[in-house]
């Protein structure tokens, strides 16, 4: 993935716009978080493969990270700490934010095709 | 007699941290070591320093990576189940002991590495050590296994206390630090220590050594 430039990604965004499409969302702490200072709970979620239709999205530039909104049919996807992006097969958008230490912090994607999963 | 050796551990890397050196000397002692990995560590957040591997490659990245270990450690039987990463605890308990016992009876080992039920922090950890654990118990007590579990929870450790095995494995260290090297994704951030010339080699020692002793606890199998 590389830095985020945010009229290429608007493009993208506006192609997948009022089409049924498969989305992957993240975000993680990582599960180990706690092993040092058992104050720290883990906060991780993933949701891959939901099929999404959204009427208008936008990808907006914050401090040093971009945030999307998706404007679905009952409410919103919101994401914000975004930092990289990619074309991932040709036409699936991958967008992500990583750390200093080069983990995935938060990670929104959207493809024309399921995303491959695990059992 | 030799040992035939099953490791049960869900992600790619499992099997090399703390354990390659073991693992290693079975291969060396002729004993037969089948590795079951669960999943491919497909959801995990690090994508190497610098980041390398996004969320969508970094299955056929860390597939290489575990294959590339094994390699470097000497397994040649590994079974791959590719399920998803981080679901393992919300699978019947039943069905993972299933998927266990389908390989144990056909392996039949005498030794079994996994995580130490409840003390593996990570949740996949635990699922599929508890789930081993209720595989084993399956067997008529004479034919089950030794179980060899690692700990990383400081409570494992407090309940626990000292490790029933201490492995001095510093003989084959530069074998076990080519694993840890494969899987290039997860360990690249702190190995850089082994190869960066900026490193003191009063700290290279210190990784060295410290990679040089793997421990285990033996399970005490409850009646059930």
């Amino acid at each position: 993935m590389r830095p985020i430039e945010k009229e290429k990604i608007q493009e993208k965004i506006d192609s997948f716009a009022k089409k049924e499409v498969f989305i992957h969302m993240e975000t993680s702490t990582g599960s180990y978080i706690g092993v040092q200072n058992p104050d720290n709970i883990p906060a991780c979620a993933y949701i891959r493969n939901e099929i999404i239709q959204f009427t208008e999205g936008k990808i907006v530039e914050n401090e040093a990270w971009y945030s999307v909104g998706l404007k679905i049919k009952n409410g919103w996807i919101y994401v914000e700490g975004l930092t990289d992006w990619e074309m991932y097969d040709k036409d699936t958008l991958l967008l992500g934010g990583h750390d200093t230490e080069g983990n995935l912090k938060i990670g929104l994607q959207l493809s024309h095709r399921p995303f491959v999963c695990g059992e | 007699m030799n040992e035939r050796v099953l490791a049960i551990y869900p992600h790619p890397d499992d099997e090399t941290i703390g354990k390659a050196g073991t693992l290693i000397n079975h291969v060396k002692n002729g004993d037969e070591v089948t590795l079951i990995c669960a999943t491919m560590g497909q959801m995990g957040r690090k994508m190497g320093k610098p980041f390398f591997a996004n969320r969508e490659t970094l299955t056929a990245i860390r597939k290489k990576e575990l294959l590339d270990a094994c390699e470097a450690i000497g397994i040649r039987d590994v079974r791959m189940w590719m399920m998803q990463d981080k679901t393992l605890q919300f699978r019947e308990k039943s069905f993972l002991a299933d998927k266990v016992q389908a390989v144990m009876d056909e392996v039949k080992p005498t030794l079994v590495y996994s995580y130490y039920p409840e003390y593996g922090v990570h949740p996949d950890h635990d699922a599929l050590s508890d789930a081993t654990i209720l595989a084993i118990n399956r067997l008529p007590r004479k034919e089950r296994p030794v179980f060899l579990g690692s700990v990383i929870s400081r409570e494992g450790q407090d309940e626990l206390g000292a490790p029933d095995i201490i492995n001095d494995v510093s003989h084959v260290v530069h074998e076990k630090i080519k694993a840890l090297q494969a899987h290039r994704s997860q360990t690249e951030h702190w190995l850089v220590a082994v190869t960066d010339p900026s490193i003191s080699v009063q700290e290279r020692k210190e990784l060295l050594e410290k990679q040089s002793q793997e421990q285990f606890w033996i399970y005490r199998h409850k009646n059930i």
